[in-house]
């Protein structure tokens, strides 16, 4: 029987503030175990939450910039579970009123690391999004038959955005994951590093008949920590859940863990208790309002939404479709194109391949996706317009260009530098171009007696040679306009 | 009169005249300890050497010549929920047994900006559940007018160290009538503040939408005093209330000419001890010789209020109490293999019978399928009782009721059933449901010689009304004179 | 009876308590009792009333996002002090299994 599988995905964004959500420890990552803490992160006896302003301005713009319907009235709520890197028993959430829903993220058609067509772009609805702290840290190999606990992490700010079970398949599932990260991203409220956990999801699957419209029984699969295990976990669990239907037997509700070495999902273990949440509102904080003016004064600061940008490119820059499309998939790279065509703005077209050709490929290739330290690219977007606009005044060739790029990437260094330091600027002076063409001409008396017999594709030949004696930096235009003078001399 | 005797305000004057010293003041309140501390266990913690060190802080600064701030050299009490840094807070349970602060509560800040010297650590109910204080994992405190008795609770060491001058005053913490009910066994001066007026930070949390700090002193004026020092907004409790702290000295002699005094039907109930209700009943009568009007009032959700009270308080304190596991401070059983034990152990050891009670209660009315049946219910009964309190103060200015149905009782009596003991607090509990302050100031003495207590209950933020009211009619009993057989 | 002592139980594992049998007993009694007792909140008809969940009808206080917790190795230590088991800066607790 074909089978349909309905997915959808729970995703955690830690919020970029610098401080915690309801104390003032810092948020920032890889502090010693337990040095970004304190009572009330702690848990102890007596503390209580205060919340951070920013968090609720940054769950504002998610919930601006995905089309959400924002409460003017929200409520905090406890989640109580028992786990040793919760310290106070429950998490502090967001359960009955969540600050926003109903929702909707645009999957661009492009994928957003490649530019690589990704199928048809489609909306995916956002059931809600909602401001919660996340725990800390449990490292379970130090030491044999203990575990120890960093609550570093506890306390950091999460936006939970929570998607309607509208995904269709393993592939759409990372679709949306990397359009959502590309969004968080442009608004600039998660830095969205899978790897690091910054950017974290579950998902929930579940399979049934093509063409019924009920829901199966569906499974949840934690432990995903980067794009390739949502969409190996999701293709998986699809796979697992089919063979036991297939083989009659029935879809267990129960939450899996990926395996990422063996690719696998399997039951949790530690589930042996039944959860049971409790939730209820939290006494400690009264409910959380938000007036019509703090929304305006978050939309009218909110930065630029791809869809936005990528008009703007065509239209300001005059891009093809394409070109904006790959360029604002991602905000560095846009960003990254944008600071270069200031730097030479006179063919922004041209900047736009050099950025698609040479920077995405590199970025691609170093896996700065992962890093995603564009910022910190060796070649700045400046050097690479600096670059571009002595190609257009014909201090270097294209090709001498390529070469200096290739410097610049590994040094760093500007472009005038390379040229200067290494001899490479372009040759246009007519005296010594004469001499270098007689040289050629000299040395090939035959080539030179064949193109006057009518062979003119020897003019490539010749052209390349002169090129060559001068190591590229012959202007290749005057080249072409000297050696035919001189042939039909 | 002995120096341990004192009220704040005596020993404001006798310190400030260098009458008496700071040191020696602390250390009269210290030897009264030792001397009487036996047959009460009002004290968990004794801090004789900080005390010390804080009077000679306080003497120097009173000799300096410039105004000292209200509570300089003064000994103030601490229940135990409540935190000093580098003290032992136990919140009267094994669980914390060894657990020292690391940091300050907020009003423990307070009374230290102000001078105060912390005298010591007193005994509550576990975690500030109970009625009598017996669920103290230590040992029951007693009753200084008959130790046979208990002190009432949950601050029972709290009212009771301070019936028997072993401090000047203290504070305990109300979350259904745990300073009243103690302050009424015990005949001493108790007020729960309007929720918001005073920080939670720092307090070991029971029922956090219920739970407020309060004064519990020798009399009205010392009340108004130490509330003065404790009130005011906190940015670190986003429940406390951010508006000014009024002087509650200075217009405590405003008297009661106008006041409208509410007395509902519904606080005169059938099998109210007959000298609790002629004591109460006279200190109303009192109250309109000195011109306040007296206005029948009606609070016909009263009956309601324990059912919703216990359904609230339990399941946040479920809640609350969940932290105690044993992993990053407090007892942790021993030789525990798993998790799971690691958690289940320590919490069966650690806490005592009541408060494994309530968490058990609360866990229940939280989890699917009674969440609405009990929980959201109890929350909507909640609304009733405090629509009825508000429609109340359209006609009066303050309520007038007894604290308890009854004087302080014997120790064990109610212990076999709680539900027993939970009805101590039928008079208490929907004051802290309403989020309202309420006053309790001592109005006589039963055949056996036991205190009993007068509430006043006010509109919210209008702890005023009830000093000015409690201080009238003090001025003209001074039942204070009377002094526990110790 | 309103609960069973098998109810009792599995309230008791979810809030991590445990209870020997004679406390079970004796603790489905008073559960019984007190549910009992609590059912009377039944009488009254609260279709069109708003639940209460706090005392004070104001909104919540905001914080800046500013860090006021500079970490330092005597706080961390005076923090970690009541652990009842650690591993330098760590807290020790049995094997977690996932």
């Amino acid at each position: 029987m074909p089978y349909e599988s309905v997915i959808g995905l729970e995703v955690h964004a830690q919020l970029l503030t610098e401080s915690k959500i309801f104390c003032g420890c810092s948020t920032r990552f890889g502090a010693a175990p337990n040095q970004h803490t304190c009572p009330v992160c702690l848990g102890l006896p007596g503390v209580l939450p205060v919340l951070n302003k920013k968090v609720v301005d940054f769950a504002l713009r998610a919930a601006l910039a995905t089309h959400c319907t924002i409460a003017p009235t929200s409520r905090w709520a406890r989640k109580n579970y028992f786990y040793p890197d919760l310290p106070k028993g429950y998490q502090i959430s967001m359960y009955e009123l969540p600050i926003a829903e109903h929702g909707h993220v645009e999957v661009a058609a492009l994928r957003p690391d490649s530019g690589q067509a990704q199928g048809q772009a489609k909306k995916v609805c956002l059931t809600r999004i909602h401001m919660e702290e996340d725990a800390g840290k449990s490292i379970h190999d130090a030491e044999a038959g203990a575990s120890l606990v960093d609550l570093n992490r506890t306390g950091v700010p999460l936006l939970e955005i929570v998607s309607e079970p509208d995904i269709r398949s393993a592939a759409e599932a990372g679709h949306y994951l990397r359009s959502l990260r590309t969004l968080l991203q442009y608004i600039e409220v998660c830095d969205g590093n899978m790897e690091e956990g910054s950017l974290r999801c579950d998902a929930n699957v579940s399979i049934r008949p093509q063409g019924n419209a009920e829901l199966g029984t569906r499974t949840e699969i934690k432990n995903l920590n980067s794009f390739r295990a949502v969409e190996k976990a999701i293709e998986h669990e699809i796979q697992r859940q089919s063979e036991v239907v297939e083989a009659g037997g029935r879809v267990v509700q129960e939450t899996r863990l990926w395996d990422a070495d063996r690719e696998v999902t399997r039951p949790m273990r530690s589930k042996e208790f039944a959860h049971d949440y409790r939730y209820f509102p939290d006494p400690d904080l009264l409910p959380l309002v938000v007036d019509q003016a703090w929304v305006e004064h978050v939309q009218a600061d909110l930065p630029e939404l791809p869809a936005a940008r990528r008009a703007r490119f065509i239209h300001d820059y005059g891009l093809p479709v394409y070109d904006a499309e790959v360029l604002t998939a991602r905000k560095d790279v846009a960003d990254y194109f944008e600071a270069s065509v200031r730097a030479c703005p006179a063919v922004p077209k041209v900047v736009s391949n050099w950025v698609m050709d040479s920077v995405l490929r590199f970025v691609k290739e170093e896996k700065l996706d992962a890093a995603l330290k564009i910022e910190t690219w060796p070649c700045s977007p400046e050097h690479l317009g600096m670059l571009i606009g002595l190609i257009q005044d014909g201090t270097i060739s294209t090709t001498i260009a390529k070469t200096i790029y290739e410097e610049m990437r590994q040094t760093g260094h500007p472009p005038e530098e390379i040229i200067e330091a290494k001899g490479l600027r372009q040759v246009s002076d007519t005296d010594t171009l004469q001499a270098a063409i007689t040289e050629v001409l000299t040395a090939n008396p035959d080539k030179v007696e064949a193109y006057r017999g009518g062979r003119e594709k020897l003019l490539g030949f010749f052209v390349g040679q002169v090129m060559r004696a001068t190591q590229g930096k012959a202007n290749p235009q005057m080249v072409n306009t000297l050696l035919r003078q001189q042939l039909s001399q | 009169m002995s120096h341990y005797a004192l009220t704040i305000h005596q020993a404001q004057e006798k310190l400030r005249a260098r009458e008496v010293s700071a040191v020696e003041l602390s250390q009269a309140v210290l030897n009264r300890i030792q001397d009487t501390d036996q047959h009460l266990h009002s004290y968990l913690t004794v801090c004789a050497e900080e005390a010390l060190a804080q009077a000679e802080t306080a003497d120097r600064t009173l000799a300096n010549g410039v105004t000292p701030p209200p509570l300089c050299g003064i000994p103030i009490a601490l229940k135990d929920v409540i935190l000093a840094q580098g003290v032992r807070s136990t919140a009267g349970s094994k669980i914390l047994e060894h657990f020292v602060s690391p940091y300050d509560a907020t009003v423990t800040q307070h009374l230290k900006e102000a001078g105060a010297v912390i005298i010591g650590k007193v005994n509550c109910d576990e975690f500030a559940m109970g009625s009598s204080n017996e669920n103290s994992a230590f040992a029951p405190c007693r009753n200084p007018w008959d130790t046979d008795r208990v002190p009432g609770g949950s601050s029972g060491g709290s009212a009771a160290c301070v019936a028997a001058d072993q401090t000047c005053a203290a504070l305990g913490t109300d979350t259904g009538g745990s300073i009243r009910l103690p302050a009424a066994f015990c005949g001493i001066v108790g007020l729960k503040p309007t929720y918001g007026r005073v920080s939670r930070f720092g307090v070991v949390a029971y029922a956090s939408s219920l739970d407020q700090v309060g004064p519990c002193t020798k009399d009205v004026r010392d009340c108004a005093l130490l509330l003065e020092v404790i009130a005011g907004y906190d940015p670190r409790d986003s429940t406390s209330v951010n508006r000014p702290t009024p002087s509650y000295t200075a217009h405590l002699e405003r008297g009661v000419s106008g006041l409208r005094i509410g007395i509902p039907q519904e606080y005169f109930i059938e099998g109210m001890q007959p000298e609790v209700e002629t004591a109460v009943r006279d200190a109303i009568a009192h109250l309109s010789t000195l011109g306040a009007e007296i206005v029948p009032i009606s609070l016909p959700h009263t009956e309601y209020a324990i059912a919703s009270y216990y359904i609230i308080a339990m399941a946040e304190a479920s809640s609350n109490l969940a932290r105690y596991d044993g992993v990053r401070y407090g007892y942790r059983a021993a030789e525990v293999e798993d998790l799971g034990a690691l958690y289940q152990t320590t919490r069966a050891q650690g806490f005592g019978s009541e408060v494994k009670r309530r968490i058990a209660l609360g866990t229940y009315v939280l989890s699917a399928g009674y969440y609405d049946a009990y929980y959201v219910k109890a929350q909507k009964v909640r609304t009733l009782i405090r629509q009825d309190f508000l429609s109340a103060f359209e006609a009066c200015d303050i309520i007038a009721t007894p604290v308890a149905p009854t004087t302080a009782f014997r120790l064990g009596e109610k212990l076999a059933d709680p539900l027993t003991m939970y009805l101590s607090d039928i008079f208490t509990i929907a004051v802290n449901l309403a989020g309202l302050p309420g006053l309790s100031v001592p109005c006589g003495f039963d055949q056996h010689g036991l205190p009993i207590g007068l509430q006043l209950i006010g509109r919210p933020f209008d702890e005023e009304a009830l000093l000015q009211a409690g201080y009238a009619y003090e001025q003209d009993h001074d039942w204070r004179a009377r002094k526990p057989p110790l | 009876m309103r609960i069973t002592p098998d109810e009792v139980r599995q309230i008791a594992t979810l809030a991590r308590l445990s209870f020997t049998e004679e406390e079970l007993t004796e603790l489905t009694q008073h559960f019984d009792t007190i549910l009992t007792y609590v059912d009377k909140l039944g009488e009254l008809q609260t279709d069109s009333v708003e639940p209460t969940a706090h005392a004070v009808a104001v909104s919540a206080p905001l914080r800046d996002d500013v860090v006021t917790n500079t970490p330092n190795a005597a706080q961390t230590d005076a923090l970690l002090a009541n652990a009842p088991s650690r591993k330098t800066h760590f807290f020790r607790v049995p094997k977690i299994i996932e």
